[in-house]
């Protein structure tokens, strides 16, 4: 790969990325549009994630990367491949070995630390795009903080369903301003968005936007006083480490209706347990 | 059974390694080349380049090669090479009214000066199989009066240029030399967008969206009565003044496919009823694409012009945002990426609605 540059971009473009998480950071929440290229990996497989990496990974970074949480899913070994064979940086698949983490769809439940990134990949960054579809509206709405109608929306779900019924991309405001769409993480995550010790990234290829928070920024699930926000749990522990309070995955294991519940985060369950520890029996 | 999310690195590696196999067939029927694919997949290859925004003919053959004949997939190959490639300048507007044509026909006017060029096209052929075809050396090219090579005519006046003479249609805004144009693989869109920057995003554009839009626009969904006024095909000399030189240099010669779509317009309070303009204009002979980007481009002039924006097809943002067929592509594919945690989350919200609804909860067996 020595025809590549380090990490693949080239140096005027990851300067140009970097300006825009520079603003992202600056703004918190606020939807940074960028000047995204085109990856050697398709549209939806996390090229705004590959972007942020790409222009903040340094030689001597510890990389991990995560799909579903698990480390070990196809998506996650690319991706982590592409880095290895374009940087020769280390990777890991501990998070806390790790300086940079990117991930899809979950922040690992070890929790973060200061000096940590984590990168987010996004496919739809605007929280207010179900609600209004033209790009110039939202921007609109967003200058003039005008989010009624996210309140609105959830307040239709209580008045039907007696709760919000919005499972993940749980809306959120960043620092009392910018409402956020929190990549789809599920909302059982929002809680770690929350004052986290980590600069949070946030990238969105196709969308050409980046967005950040700061280390120890505020963010708040939006919520009611009566309707409090509040996390999906499980009535079981994990199936192989016992963990309880962790996000579980679920796996059909036979035609009659047999599951394992399973921790969704590979690394932070494999930790729990003694190494070759069998999963229990069926 | 814990192992099916295990070994995905095993897994990529063996369908890198399917694919190449599948890619080449049957290895007793001899390989492709690259020079086959150019010379005789021609359009193929086009529209690989046009949508891939890359003039290189060896390299979209390579990416046709590689991507098994699909052209959405070459299209992405291409686009990921140039996104590493430096730009080091801007051309100079093509002048297409210097075009050495090889077929030029305009369907507003009989006959005009140069004439109609009929050139190379299926427009006439009856769609029958040919069998001859069949075996290899089984049709021979028979001798045709050519319209290439030097007696390619040039400098054939532009129809848009006649009718612009009367007045009869609305003119081109005068080219500024100090206009920026716009680069969409540079700068994120934004909107409203200029034309230029729409331009390029519907020459880069999916064909097949752009015909449904362009189809659209003439079954009524942002109708704009067009005429094709004229339709050339040739080539065409690119030229760059390099800042160190101060004067232009030609670069390169490239085949193109220009439309000039003549639009009816019946005038407004402050402007004279006028024929106004679409743009089309594509690499290579892609004339299908040019004709439908030439009705899109149009329709979405409609603001511009004053007109009741009230379909998909007048809606730069319905239009722009989704003719890309590398975004597209990617964002409905990726559906099959791995969602186990974002679908948990719906299954434990479903199942505790279903409680509080009070429908029995079937046993989870262990």
């Amino acid at each position: 790969m020595t025809r590549y540059n380090f990490a693949y971009l080239d140096e005027q473009t990851k300067r140009m990325i970097r300006r825009a998480v520079l603003k992202a950071v600056a703004v918190p929440g606020y939807q940074v549009p960028f000047g995204s290229r085109e990856m050697p990996l398709s549209y939806g497989w996390g090229t705004g994630g590959v972007q942020v990496t790409a222009s903040v990974i340094g030689p001597t970074d510890v990389l991990k990367v995560i799909d579903q949480g698990a480390d070990d899913t196809t998506n996650a070994v690319s991706i982590r491949k592409f880095f290895a064979r374009t940087t020769g940086v280390a990777t890991t698949t501990s998070t806390e070995a790790a300086t940079l983490i990117q991930t899809r769809h979950r922040i690992p439940e070890t929790p973060l630390r200061e000096g940590q990134i984590l990168v987010l990949q996004v496919p739809i960054p605007e929280p207010l795009r179900w609600l209004e579809p033209r790009e110039a509206e939202t921007r609109k709405m967003h200058a003039l903080e005008e989010y009624g109608v996210m309140y609105v929306r959830l307040y239709e779900d209580i008045t039907r369903h007696g709760r919000v019924a919005q499972t993940y991309e749980y809306p959120v405001i960043v620092d009392g301003r910018y409402l956020m769409r929190p990549s789809p993480i599920p909302k059982f995550d929002n809680p770690k968005l929350d004052r986290s010790p980590a600069l949070l990234l946030f990238g969105a290829g196709r969308e050409k936007r980046i967005y950040a928070v700061p280390p120890w920024t505020r963010v708040k699930s939006l919520d009611f006083d009566d309707h409090p926000f509040e996390v999906e749990h499980w009535d079981r522990p994990c199936d192989l480490c016992g963990a309880r309070g962790a996000f579980l995955d679920e796996l059909i294991v036979d035609d009659k209706g047999g599951r394992l519940f399973i921790c969704s985060d590979t690394d932070f369950c494999a930790r729990r347990r003694p190494a070759g520890d069998p999963p229990r029996p069926m | 059974m814990y192992v099916a999310v295990k070994g995905g690195e095993r897994a990529i590696d063996n369908a890198h390694r399917l694919l190449a196999r599948e890619r080449r067939g049957d290895p007793s029927v001899p390989e492709l080349s690259l020079a086959q694919i150019e010379q005789q997949l021609a359009l193929a290859v086009d529209r690989v380049m046009v949508e891939g925004s890359l003039h290189d003919r060896a390299l979209a053959a390579l990416a046709v090669k590689q991507s098994r004949g699909d052209l959405i997939e070459a299209i992405f190959l291409l686009r990921a090479y140039r996104t590493t490639l430096p730009r080091l300048g801007v051309s100079l507007p093509l002048d297409t009214a210097a075009m050495a044509v090889h077929r030029r026909v305009s369907a507003i006017f009989k006959d005009l000066p140069g004439g109609q060029i009929l050139g190379p096209t299926f427009d006439y052929t009856h769609r029958l199989l040919d069998f001859e075809l069949a075996d290899p050396g089984g049709a021979p090219a028979s001798p045709a009066e050519d319209g290439r090579g030097p007696q390619a005519q040039t400098s054939l006046p532009r129809v848009m240029d006649l009718l612009d003479r009367e007045g009869l249609i609305e003119s081109e805004p005068p080219a500024r030399d100090d206009a920026r144009v716009g680069d969409l693989t540079r700068e994120p869109l934004t909107f409203p967008s200029g034309r230029d920057v729409r331009l390029q995003n519907l020459a880069r554009g999916d064909e097949g969206f752009l015909l449904a839009m362009g189809y659209a626009t003439q079954r009524g969904y942002g109708r704009n009565h067009p005429f094709a006024g004229e339709i050339r095909h040739g080539e065409v000399t690119v030229s760059l003044t390099p800042e160190e030189l101060g004067f232009p240099v030609e670069i390169a010669t490239i085949t193109v496919t220009e439309c000039q779509m003549v639009n009816q317009f019946k005038g407004s309070a402050t402007s004279p009823a006028q024929f106004t303009r679409g743009y089309g204009l594509v690499f290579g002979g892609a004339e299908r694409k040019a004709m439908a980007m030439a009705l899109v481009d149009r329709a979405l002039r409609g603001r511009e012009l004053g007109e009741e924006v009230s379909s998909p097809t007048q809606d730069e943002e319905f239009v722009l945002s989704h003719s890309d067929s590398i975004e597209a592509s990617g964002f409905v594919q990726h559906l099959k990426l791995p969602h186990y945690v974002d679908f948990q989350s719906e299954l434990v919200l479903v199942r505790d609605l279903r409680a509080a609804h009070g429908t029995p909860r079937a046993p989870v067996v262990q």
